[in-house]
């Protein structure tokens, strides 16, 4: 599993507009201007690929920051 | 004699998915109309379920996981002479097309497209499929129609089955076989609400997206399956049903 800064790589990459640098595990990634349902579904599919693990649209509601989700990932692991 | 030109009796009907969603509401409303069913499906203790709400007699049914070329042959060779199939099994795999990859892409068109045609063409061979009888494709609004974020691997094997169902209905007609496809709009069924969208997203969709104001009950479909397994439908072939409560109009 990566590390959080190696998550927070790849799941920055989901959002066309924000610069990857504004990323932080405390962002909290809904409130986004390039925030949207696709970004969600991008993703649940980085999740899917990279890791293995099914997010469904359930976790990504529940979550507010980047670290969030980056727990949920490593606790279905 | 009460007339009625959507009468299924005595007719000899194969549904295939019958454990859950539109495969049971049409067993069930097939049973009703008089036909004898043999339903199919993965799931042991839900297709029971469905055979217990089947009504009348001479039904039957048999497990059967049609990625298993052993178990297509069983069910083929248990089959007795059909009137008419109800292809209802299939599977919703949303992911959007840049994270998709090839095995995905062949598990959904194998259960959605390679396993119905497969099944079709064996009971054929058997000689299992009468003269004059129905042969019917769930496809769905997504694909021949639409499609919608996420599920372009999905509307890729429904358009496919409604490719093959015109195919099929020309190769067929020299023996009045009619072949057609049932397109729904959006059904109350599990096979979406498995978490990958709210349950108040949904309700808002239905309400924003559809003229009729919500989604479909699974019945809704069956009774088109009825007609069009009927004699009612005898000079109907190579069509496409479209129930959708208005959604592909707007």
């Amino acid at each position: 599993m990566d590390t959080i800064n190696d998550f927070i790589s790849k799941f920055s990459e989901q959002f066309e507009m924000t610069d990857p640098s504004e990323f932080t595990p405390e962002t909290h990634f809904k409130d986004l201007e390039d925030w949207d349902s696709l970004v969600a579904l991008s993703i649940i599919g980085m999740v899917h690929n990279t890791y293995n693990v099914k997010l469904i649209g359930g976790d990504i509601r529940s979550a507010i920051t980047v670290n969030d989700v980056y727990n949920m990932v490593v606790s279905k692991i | 004699m009460k007339y009625n030109p959507f009468s299924l009796q005595e007719k000899k009907i194969l549904i295939t998915g019958a454990s859950s969603g539109i495969g049971k509401a049409t067993a069930i409303e097939c049973s009703r109309m008089g036909a004898k069913i043999i339903i199919t499906g993965r799931n042991k203790l839900r297709l029971e379920e469905t055979y217990q709400s089947l009504e009348g007699n001479g039904h039957s049914m048999m497990i059967a996981d049609f990625e298993q070329e052993n178990d297509i042959t069983l069910l083929v060779e248990k089959q007795p002479d059909l009137d008419g199939i109800v292809h209802c099994a299939g599977v919703v795999t949303t992911k959007l097309f840049s994270f998709i990859n090839r095995n995905e892409l062949k598990a959904i068109m194998d259960t959605n497209f390679i396993s119905p045609v497969v099944l079709t063409q064996a009971l054929l061979e058997k000689k299992k499929i009468k003269k004059g009888s129905s042969i019917i494709f769930i496809s769905s609004i997504m694909g021949p129609k639409v499609s919608s974020v996420g599920n372009s691997m999905y509307s890729s094997t429904k358009s496919a089955i409604e490719g093959m169902a015109k195919g099929m209905a020309l190769d067929l007609s020299g023996k009045r076989i009619r072949v057609n496809c049932i397109c729904p709009g959006m059904v109350d069924t599990g096979i979406i609400s498995n978490g990958a969208i709210s349950e108040e997203q949904l309700y808002k969709d239905a309400k924003e997206n559809y003229p009729l104001k919500r989604y479909g009950s699974p019945e809704e479909v069956a009774y088109a399956a009825i007609y069009l397994l009927s004699d009612a439908s005898n000079w109907v072939t190579g069509s496409s049903l479209t129930i959708d409560g208005g959604y592909t109009i707007k």
